[in-house]
């Protein structure tokens, strides 16, 4: 005890010069773990990816850096579907998810009071079992002599869905309908969570100055709620946005021969080809850049950097 | 009753209250308050915290829907019309102002709403009259309390409401800020010439701005009048005691004639002005303000027919314009005393006095409720 006062004596009393190396290691020390994982698990697999997407090779004699940059089109041609299919599934799901989310964060915010935490816990309860699972579920639901299928068909509903290409014959499993109700299902809590934070951080007061300045609920609504509630809205369409682009699960298990989606093309690649590493990796980076094209566009469309 | 515009507003058209009541549960916020408020006037509706006075501003503008009871303004029934249909308009608490429109947005709210195509002249000249139009691009973020309290007015004013409703406008501000604001509050109302009602906690407040207050208590209307009537003839000890001090002094009539009453108290008779007690029988509770009562060392100095009563000096606190003492009477009672700083000596403490006091500035009370009444919701208020 002593000794260690004595001993930390000096040090207090040192010159400011003795210190300052020390307390510039320290943010260095404190970040050293986190930049060690984002270069391994981050970077690192990056690099790897665009490096093989310009390689040629197979699995037998190797795969060389060669700069062979037709891996790309490759990568594009024979998968525009793909390509389509991964566009239309996740815009159509957010767009969903959005229509649907909306209104239930708005209750759950605003007319939820005391039950407000039991009703977002009922939103998230659902995740709490595995992803696949879930998406396996659904097709019980939509199996042929279910429920739904039932109710479709006694409302001729089923034939107004195939003509407009949602639903395959008297089926609605193993269709694009039935990917994006998949889609819809597994990735609402991401569009509600996000839009309930900013609904709810909203002052009913505010809507009572709306209500006192000759706007009706309607109107209210589209001139205060809607534009403060907009970070949400932004946060949500990304974060359901984002993972929908790239999932394939629910268009694996759900859909047939002809709802491809690039994931499952790179999937196919990865795992069922001994030469498909490069292209497969070039479809990767296509996503990617695609994806991140495409949120920054549209982050700067919605005005963000003023709400956010 | 002259013309009717788009908004139903009527000229003439004095603000209402007939009956009108509030019950959220058991509890009855606002009991049946009949109420008329002459347009033009500076209106002030007073009382403590959880009185029924901001329940009885909501119902008003129509954000609160009252159990019972009717609200006209002119001769229109506006009991039933939605908030965004009466022309009334509303001065928040917590300002509201919209937070991603920018000030001249906001103060423009009102006007693009009813769907003006020309809005630029109107909120230039009402910015104008608040004296911020060059904060007009900023956001309200970027506001300090006061400059966010002058805009919420204005978002209200450019509307010209019939009835423009304040709901403690300035209890957010500091001190010096809010003294300032009841200044330039009242010079707008003179400016624009609308009914003004304004609900505070601060009986101060309410007596720099108000031409007529009304002091509430448990969801009623306790008593009705001009700051100077309330304050030098309350009805009740709760208004004696919750505006500004009062010294309440049990007694028993004696005797009473047309112009003067002869209270006994403390062993003393103490006379008052007839027209001004509300109780000429039995039990009254005699009340002086402290300002009015004045010491004399010797009952000789007391001059002749004024009340007197013997007492020590308990406490004294010089505080520069003024003395303030309290006085023990015999009885254990204090009495308050403010002495206006004239260069006469100081009592100390323990000082044998005479408390003395002009009959004419005396008034007197039903001696049948309680004396504390009000007494301590004053300080609370104004913590």
């Amino acid at each position: 005890m002593s000794t260690a006062l004595l001993d930390k004596a000096p040090a207090s009393e040192a010159p400011p010069e003795d210190r300052k190396p020390r307390r510039n290691i320290t943010p260095w020390v404190l970040l050293l773990p986190g930049l060690l994982w984002l270069i391994l698990f981050f970077l690192i697999p990056i690099l790897t990816s665009v490096s093989a997407s310009v390689q040629t090779g197979n699995f037998d004699d190797g795969f060389k850096l060669t700069w062979h940059w037709a891996n790309y089109a490759d990568a594009i041609k024979p998968y525009w579907r793909q390509y389509l299919h991964s566009g239309i599934f996740s815009v159509a799901t957010t767009v969903l998810c959005l229509a649907l989310g909306y209104p239930v964060a708005y209750f759950i915010a605003f007319k939820g009071g005391k039950w407000k935490s039991l009703l977002m816990a009922l939103v998230i309860v659902p995740s709490f079992t595995s992803f696949l699972i879930r998406t396996i579920a659904w097709k019980t639901i939509l199996a042929d002599n279910g429920f739904v299928v039932r109710v479709l068909n006694d409302l001729h509903i089923l034939g107004v869905t195939r003509r407009l290409g949602i639903t395959v014959g008297t089926h609605v499993l193993a269709s694009p309908g039935a990917v994006v109700c998949g889609m819809v299902y597994n990735f609402l809590p991401f569009m509600i969570l996000p839009l309930y934070t900013s609904l709810e951080k909203i002052d009913p007061r505010l809507l009572e100055a709306g209500n006192d300045l000759y706007c009706g609920t309607f109107q209210t609504w589209r001139r205060i709620t809607l534009p403060l509630s907009m970070p949400g809205v932004i946060g949500g369409t990304l974060l359901t946005f984002i993972p929908a682009i790239g999932d394939y699960i629910n268009a694996q298990l759900l859909g047939n021969a002809n709802t491809g989606v690039v994931g499952q093309s790179i999937e196919n690649l990865f795992l069922r080809k001994t030469d498909g590493y490069p292209v497969g990796s070039a479809m990767s980076v296509i996503m990617m850049v695609g994806t991140l094209v495409l949120v920054m566009l549209y982050i700067r469309k919605a005005g963000t950097e003023d709400l956010i | 009753m002259g013309s009717t515009d788009v908004m139903g507003r009527t000229e003439g058209g004095d603000l209402r209250l007939v009956g009108l009541t509030k019950r959220f549960g058991a509890f009855t916020a606002v009991d049946s308050i009949d109420l008329t408020i002459p347009q033009g006037s500076f209106f002030a509706l007073l009382g403590a915290s959880g009185c029924g006075k901001t329940t009885t501003l909501r119902m008003v503008s129509g954000l609160e829907d009252p159990t019972a009871g009717q609200i006209f303004l002119g001769d229109k029934d506006v009991t039933d019309a939605k908030p965004y249909r009466r022309p009334v308009n509303t001065v928040f608490q917590n300002y509201a102002l919209f937070p991603h429109l920018d000030i001249f947005e906001n103060v423009a709210f009102g006007l693009r709403r009813r769907g003006f195509k020309s809005v630029k002249p109107q909120v230039e000249a009402m910015l104008d009259l608040v004296e911020l139009g060059h904060l007009a691009k900023r956001k309200p973020t970027q506001l300090s309390g006061g400059q966010q309290q002058r805009i919420a007015l204005a978002r209200a004013l450019i509307n010209e409401p019939q009835v423009l409703l304040l709901d403690e406008p300035l209890g957010a501000l500091d001190l010096k800020l809010r003294r300032q604001m009841q200044i330039e509050l009242k010079r707008i109302q003179t400016e624009v010439g609308l009914t003004f009602v304004h609900v505070t906690h601060d009986q101060e407040e309410a007596m720099t701005m108000a031409d007529t207050i009304a002091v509430m208590n448990h969801g009623r209307i306790e008593q009705l009048g001009s700051p100077a009537e309330l304050y030098e003839n309350p009805a009740t000890t709760f208004v004696a005691n919750f505006l500004g001090q009062s010294n309440l002094i049990p007694g028993t009539v004696e005797t009473a004639t047309d112009d003067v009453v002869t209270v006994s108290a403390h062993g003393r008779k103490l006379t008052l002005d007839a027209k001004r007690c509300r109780s000429v029988s039995g039990e009254v509770i005699l009340g002086v303000r402290p300002e009015k009562v004045q010491l004399a060392v010797s009952e000789a100095d007391v001059p002749s027919g004024f009340n007197a009563l013997s007492g020590t000096v308990s406490d004294t606190s010089f505080i520069g314009v003024s003395t303030q003492y309290l006085v023990k009477l015999p009885s254990g009672e204090e009495l308050s005393v403010f002495e206006q700083n004239t260069g006469r000596e100081i009592q100390r403490p323990g000082s044998e006095v005479f408390v003395h006091w002009d009959p004419s500035q005396g008034f007197g009370l039903d001696g049948a409720q309680d004396i504390e009444a009000g007494a301590a919701l004053d300080e609370e208020g104004a913590a």
